[in-house]
């Protein structure tokens, strides 16, 4: 009878002992299936899109259709670039990032400076909501802020605005964990020292959690660069290099969205795409790289 | 003393600032979907209709509404295994080693990829495997949007309850450990448990982020503007009629895009909050 209940003794245990390495199994199998996609975008947009990187891709504006006809009828690859696209982006993150910062890092020291305040429970509330509003809707709301009233047609204007609407909760946030981590007895140590208040943010907060903020501003920027949405509303496109915030602007994104459209333009979306990936997978990396040496 | 004066109210009056803007907007997107209100009434909700042909407009949200909370619902649905199992292999199986740091880039690195990738990596490459797999018709529909938003939305369920996972205290484990459990075992009955109202939060947290996609699902539903009657079937959801019906808009049809808009703000914020609620009880 005693052998007969230590053996099913055994086969419980050997079934427990088989089911946790299965379960093992599928998690490795599960967590290697979930990073898979990063591994065949990237790979699919290097190898459709290495041909067409060059110089020119850099610093040429978009072709036009009839030039895109020709070299697909030619088999050659598409002449031209997305310079316009490549200004159009850097002025717009340039003018987002100018007016998110300093906006968000004045509040994120607020939030930190007045802990358990309900005004600033409220405004660390309120700054929540934001980050969660999605995308299209921060664009809609900039066409009904700037579009019709501001610069009366479609700008870059615009776009920026949105974009940095889209910055601004990221920034605050960061900014505020990050003076979290620094020692309070610092702050003392300047105050004590008869330091005025804006010196002590100047000198003293800003400085010390300089690498923490750097790292919200990055992924910020790295967030905002991709968008294409809310610029489908605001900043609408133009084949022209343009340095007038005021008129209509290209980007990056938004001309993936206009080659995707138009069939002789098509095989210029892989190319713009890896140039985007890239420029965000670099800061994606450098401010986690930030990260990693703080620690 | 009359310096820290000014630098204390300079950085009251910037957050004020944060306070207007949220309320302006609010403020615009309830002024501009107001004649949709009181064109249609409760109909723009529970109407299915989408007809802008001049004279008998009828504009009705119910077919976005739908679509929005099916394709979102499914996508998380999806990410829950993927999602899941991530976050024990980085959180508890490989803690802190090299593998975890590697594979936890990757994910983060997902997160960075932007919509329009997304969407022309599922228009060309997700796509015609999934119509090789012969489900039917060109591929496009509820199925293949939320497909792509299922991987899109893995960074953000998986980082949440990755650092919950993690803060299970070693005590509690080591003790059932020596109590004899195996590592399945110490999973489902201490570290579930004790991490469960931090994990459920992330996935709030996650779905809110599927409710708000455009690009990607734009460039995959297929955007048809009826009530989707099956999960194979084309549809279009709410962020992605604004993007493609704007450009010519105007009037009443503006004004239902607008209203659109307020819904959706309005639901993906009682999403979040309800999210960052659970957080800070837990926490």
């Amino acid at each position: 009878m005693e052998s007969i209940n230590t053996l099913l003794d055994q086969d419980h245990s050997t079934r427990r002992l088989l089911k946790d390495k299965l379960v093992l199994a599928g998690i490795i199998l599960f967590s290697l299936l979930t990073v898979s996609p990063i591994v065949l975008i990237i790979s699919k947009l290097l190898v459709k899109g290495y041909r067409q990187i060059s110089l020119d891709f850099i610093i040429k504006n978009t072709p036009d259709t009839y030039e895109a006809i020709t070299a697909v009828a030619n088999g050659e690859i598409i002449p031209g670039g997305i310079a316009n696209g490549i200004v159009g982006t850097f002025l717009m993150v340039v003018l987002a990032s100018a007016l998110a910062i300093p906006i968000g890092v004045l509040t994120g020291i607020y939030l930190y400076e007045n802990q358990g305040k309900r005004m600033s429970n409220l405004t660390r509330s309120v700054s929540d909501i934001l980050q969660g509003v999605p995308s299209i809707v921060l664009g809609l709301i900039s066409y009904l802020w700037i579009v019709k009233h501001v610069t009366m047609g479609y700008s870059a204007l615009a776009g920026s605005i949105s974009m940095s609407i889209m910055m601004l909760p990221m920034i605050v946030r960061s900014t505020e964990e990050t003076l979290k981590m620094i020692p309070q007895t610092l702050k003392e140590a300047a105050l004590a020292l008869g330091v005025p208040y804006h010196k002590v943010i100047l000198r003293v907060l800003i400085p010390t959690g300089f690498s923490g903020l750097l790292t919200g501003i990055l992924l910020g920027i790295s967030r905002i660069l991709g968008e294409t949405a809310p610029l489908l509303l605001t900043a609408l496109g133009s084949s022209m290099i343009n340095l007038d915030m005021t008129k209509p602007s290209s980007a990056i994104p938004l001309l993936i969205w206009e080659f995707y459209n138009d069939p002789n333009m098509v095989d210029l979306i892989w190319s713009s795409s890896l140039l985007l990936m890239a420029i965000v997978l670099i800061l994606n990396i450098v401010s986690k790289q930030i990260i990693a040496n703080r620690r | 003393m009359n310096s820290d004066k000014i630098t204390k109210s300079v950085l009251f009056s910037v957050s004020i600032l944060i306070l207007m803007l949220a309320a302006g907007m609010v403020y615009s997107l309830v002024g501009g979907a107001i004649p949709a209100f009181k064109a249609f009434g409760l109909n723009f909700i529970i109407s299915g209709e989408w007809d802008p042909s001049e004279g008998r407009e009828n504009y009705g949200a119910l077919p976005f509404i739908v679509g929005t909370l099916l394709t979102s619902f499914a996508a998380l649905i999806i990410s829950l295994p993927l999602s899941f199992s991530t976050s024990l292999f980085l959180g508890e199986y490989y803690k802190e080693t090299k593998v975890a740091r590697i594979i936890g880039l990757l994910v983060d690195l997902l997160a960075g990829i932007p919509s329009i990738v997304y969407g022309l990596w599922g228009f060309y490459v997700l796509r015609p495997f999934l119509i090789d797999l012969g489900f039917g018709g060109q591929g496009f529909g509820i199925f293949t949007a939320s497909l792509i938003l299922a991987i899109m939305i893995i960074p953000y369920a998986t980082s949440l309850s990755n650092e919950i996972i993690r803060m299970v205290p070693n005590d509690l484990k080591e003790a059932a450990y020596s109590l004899g459990a195996t590592r399945l075992e110490v999973i489902s009955s201490v570290i579930i448990p004790n991490a469960r109202s931090g994990i459920v939060a992330g996935y709030i947290l996650a779905f809110g982020r599927a409710l708000g996609e455009t690009m990607a699902v734009t460039m995959l539903i297929g955007n048809t503007n009826i009530v989707p009657t099956g999960f194979f079937q084309t549809g279009n959801t709410m962020a992605s009629v604004i993007a493609n019906q704007f450009g010519e808009a105007d009037g009443l049809k503006l004004s239902s895009l607008i209203a659109i808009a307020l819904l959706l703000f309005v639901i993906t914020g009682v999403v979040n909050a309800l999210g960052k609620m659970i957080i800070k009880k837990f926490s």
